[in-house]
């Protein structure tokens, strides 16, 4: 009839520096699977903000799909693909660099976490190259948009502002995933034990592969409007 | 986030004092520490939760104050004192500070937070700098939405439709817009922390349907938020995009739809009325359970009806917009699912009042609040379906047919319950009891208060008079002042718990642990709790709410013993004899 | 719940079968929008090969396959909770451009 204690977080030894419990956990396992599910909460709620987006524009295509066809012609392909190509490998490296911090094989983690950095930043720099593409054609929707056919500016004025929201947003989460990925990278870095829990860094991935998946499904949507 | 760099968290009592003494030698929350600091960097969910009562009250002062304004205004036909621009300022203030900064955070933020690691049996939720961070995101949002208020307010109406928003209206619409998004990421913070802590952190023992029904109420409430929070902010982002860069999204002049707009922002709009009633119900289910002395009739049937209701109203929104231009076969599709909601509300007012029956009921201030609550949700609710009719309503649609039903639910329903919730924890919160008799009293002013104010309006709205107007037909002019005048009343039962509690806090009667002689887990700890909640994981083995059983063994029950908490199963024998 | 589970250390083949899976669909992606099969089909073509795309990243790279109940059913709700946001939404729009009603609108 009494209450028993299973295990006192006082008790956590306390030389360790990393894998250490939080006082309000009862074990590692516990914390880990709370910070994964945690995290999967929380991509949850960033699927439902860019559910939104792809809402708006699947609602906009449908209505105006003649002229987002002409409108995409802007785009440019060529980048837009390559663009994917460097997301997909990033998540690969990311992929591995979990792999490595689970396994415990610093090197490796360090040299995934850098590539996967890089790739990041090779997406940014093409991403900008687009924009200042469409910038310098007068195609950022703002106050001085000017499309070369006029009877269907507004509807091509419509498919730059989700052409800009959406990927504006997208470049701002990866510009995120950046910082974080430098973090981890630096954690990695100072951890020469190679002591540190893995959890962090495979967190960081959930959000990279994420981030990966909203490009994913951007790519067909803006660049590979069929006719 | 990151799991190292939790290990920062100063733990209240060194591990020798806590291992060797007793659990009364460890400090309460309140006394671990004095400094401003402790307060404004605490990890503690129970501190934290004092930060948002203090916030959140504050809020609903300028709330209050708000509606006040427009009440005394409306007293005349022609205004009294106020211009047109300042009235619609002073509605928008009113709505978008009670629903963003008060009724959305008030019950999870501040009891949610105290109690759901108490109730699971948890030290401190998932995560506390995530805690900490929800408040400030809270804090931030809310000052920016006042600053908007000051320096020049915003006159959309709580609801920011598009094109006014984003083309016509020259007020703070984009500061505003900015305050609710940060408060929204600042619900979501706690909501993803309340679904990982009743995920992963509950004690040995308590399974599902051994929950408190707040917790059931609580995981709805986050599930809520996680999937409709980020809706409305990317909404709200382009609004602000369309305002200052002229995307042309939501504005018809470049082929955008407005009525885009509206299925968005109800896409978490309507949810959020759940939001801000789902946690209610968790407070009445606790109070009800405890002042009747029976377990919760139809235990399965109210934790189930909680996530039906989040559910289902994630499908409905469409009843906002029946006049909106949207097809007529979606409206009949939401006026039919509207009529669905009202099942699992009535599964809980059934279950409460079947509770209630044949219980040995006190009418202790608690109590009284809830019986307040279940009068003015049941009038709000079966008035809710006169508006999910797609018929009727199109003649009551922005009248104040509709003001007066939401606030019946959510004044009369979560303010209520929030009260309840209020006075049943404070003895834990602080120490301390409040003064019993004028509690009651104040209940009992607040449901006349409430009636006088909202009951008019029921009348003013079916006989048409439009919602948000300032200019009425002078045969309209009793019902508004009768309504000034209950929102007078309604000012006095709002006004005298903060005197009393307050007082409380150095003249109220000191608390034992479990002043009610309740059930659950907060109540085997100290009053108020010590830092760390449990210095040991209780194990639970029993249901909840086994008042009958405890009524059996109150004589055992000594004060400060945990013999409590590990209750054995009653055996269905001996359960058929105490009914 | 387990934690075995958890530290589950999936073999660098699976991450590179995925990503060479990946790299074939988007090829085919690419190729498929030359491809004129009507706008209907193209789409839902194009939809497709991105909708099995994400469930590989989630799968493999998101472990989400080696992964507990509860994140199964965390991983799967907010997709189930977007169809649900697209089928009424766009319902709304088929059946205003479908259905005129005298009076309406």
């Amino acid at each position: 009839m009494s209450a028993v204690s299973r295990s006192s977080h006082l008790s956590q030894p306390s030389h360790v520096a990393f894998d250490e419990v939080s006082h309000q956990f009862e074990d590692i396992e516990q914390q880990r699977e709370a910070y994964v599910v945690g995290m999967w909460a929380f991509l949850v709620t960033e699927i439902m903000f860019f559910g939104a987006v792809f809402l708006i524009y699947t609602v906009y295509r449908t209505l105006n799909h003649a002229a987002f066809y002409e409108a995409h012609k802007q785009l440019d392909i060529g980048l837009g693909t390559l663009n994917t190509f460097i997301l997909l490998t990033s998540s690969l490296t990311m992929a591995l660099a979990v792999h490595w911090a689970q396994v415990r094989n610093r090197r490796a983690q360090i040299m995934a976490l850098t590539s996967t950095l890089g790739l990041a930043g090779a997406f940014i720099v093409v991403k900008a190259i687009e924009y200042s593409h469409k910038f310098a054609h007068h195609l950022f929707p703002g106050g001085n948009f000017v499309y070369p056919d006029a009877s269907i500016a507004d509807q091509a004025r419509l498919f730059f502002s989700l052409y800009f929201g959406a990927t504006g947003l997208h470049a701002l989460h990866v510009v995120v995933g950046m910082l974080v990925i430098g973090a981890m990278l630096t954690r990695a870095l100072r951890d020469r034990d190679a002591r540190a829990d893995y959890i962090p860094v495979e967190m960081t991935g959930l959000y990279w592969h994420f981030v990966d998946i909203v490009w994913i499904f951007l790519f067909p949507l803006l660049y590979l409007i069929p006719r | 986030m990151s799991a190292h760099s939790e290990a920062g968290t100063p733990v209240g009592a060194s591990p020798e004092t806590s291992a060797v003494s007793s659990h009364r030698s460890e400090p309460s929350y309140l006394s671990a520490g004095h400094t401003l600091r402790s307060w404004l960097f605490t990890l503690d969910h129970k501190r934290i939760a004092i930060l948002y009562l203090i916030t959140i009250s504050a809020f609903f002062v300028v709330g209050g104050l708000a509606a006040g304004a427009v009440r005394v205004e409306l007293i005349s036909p022609r205004g009294t004192f106020m211009s047109n621009e300042v009235y619609n300022r002073m509605f928008t203030l009113h709505g978008v500070v009670m629903i963003f900064f008060f009724l959305i955070p008030a019950i999870p933020a501040i009891l949610g937070n105290f109690l759901v690691p108490l109730m699971v049996g948890a030290r401190d939720l998932a995560f506390p700098r995530l805690n900490l961070l929800s408040y400030y995101l809270y804090l931030a949002g809310g000052l920016l939405a006042l600053t908007a208020a000051v320096t020049g307010g915003v006159d959309t109406g709580w609801t920011f439709y598009t094109p006014y928003s984003t083309f016509y209206s020259s007020s703070q619409v984009t500061m505003t817009i900015a305050g609710a998004f940060i408060a929204g990421f600042s619900s979501i913070a706690t909501g993803i922390n309340f679904i990982v802590t009743i995920h992963k952190m509950r004690a040995p023992g308590l399974t599902w349907f051994r929950l408190p029904l707040f917790i059931w109420a609580h995981y709805a409430t986050s599930i809520i938020i996680v999937l409709g929070t980020p809706v409305v902010a990317i909404t709200l982002l382009l609004v602000v995009a369309e305002r200052v860069f002229h995307i042309g999204v939501f504005d018809p002049r470049y082929g955008g739809d407005p009525v885009l707009f509206q299925h968005l922002f109800w896409f978490y709009s309507h949810p959020a009325v759940y939001i801000m009633i789902l946690p209610a119900m968790g407070v009445i289910s606790e109070v009800i359970a405890c002042f009747a002395r029976k377990r919760v009739f139809g235990y399965h049937f109210v934790a189930g009806s909680s996530l039906a209701i989040a559910v289902l109203g994630f499908l409905v929104w469409g009843h906002h917009m029946f006049v909106s231009g949207q097809s007529m076969y979606a409206g009949m599709v939401f006026s039919f699912l509207s009529f669905l909601v009202a099942i699992p509300s009535a599964v809980k007012v059934f279950n409460w009042t079947a509770t209630i029956y044949k219980g040995s009921v006190s009418f202790d201030a608690p109590m009284l609040f809830v019986f307040c609550f279940i009068g003015l949700f049941l009038i709000g609710g079966l008035t809710g379906l006169f508006l999910a009719s797609l018929a009727t309503d199109v003649h009551l649609t922005h009248t104040y047919f509709v003001v007066a039903h939401f606030h019946y639910v959510m004044v009369g329903g979560a303010i209520s319950a929030y009260f309840a919730g209020l006075h049943f924890w404070w003895p834990k919160i602080t120490g301390r009891m409040y003064p019993e008799v004028i509690a009651r009293i104040t209940a009992v002013i607040l449901f006349m208060g409430f009636h006088l104010t909202f009951l008019p309006q029921f009348l003013m709205g079916f006989a048409g008079m439009p919602r948000r107007y300032h200019y009425y037909p002078p045969e309209f002019q009793t019902l508004h002042v009768m309504s000034t005048a209950g929102a007078t009343v309604m000012a006095i039962a709002y006004l005298l718990p903060v005197i009393y509690l307050v007082w409380s806090l150095k003249y109220g009667r000191v608390a034992s642990a479990n002043p009610w002689n309740a059930t659950g887990l907060e109540w085997q700890i100290p009053s108020p709790p010590p830092t760390h909640n449990f210095d040991e994981v209780p194990v639970v083995t029993g249901e909840p709410y086994d008042y009958e059983h405890l009524a059996l063994s109150e004589n055992e029950e000594a004060d400060g013993t945990r013999a409590a908490v590990p209750r054995p199963q009653l055996d269905p024998a001996a359960r058929g004899g105490a009914a | 719940m387990h934690g075995s589970q958890h530290s589950h250390v999936i073999p660098i083949a699976v991450y590179l079968r995925s990503f060479v899976a990946l790299m074939a669909l988007l090829v085919l992606t690419i190729a498929a929008s030359h491809v004129p099969l009507g706008t209907g089909v193209s789409s839902a073509l194009a939809f497709t090969i991105a909708l099995i795309k994400a469930v590989i990243v989630v799968l493999y790279f998101m472990h989400v396959r080696y992964g507990t109940r509860l994140v199964w059913v965390w991983s799967a709700v907010g997709f189930f909770w977007l169809i649900i946001m697209f089928a009424i939404t766009l319902s709304d729009y088929v059946f205003r451009s479908i259905v005129r009603v005298q009076g309406w609108q």
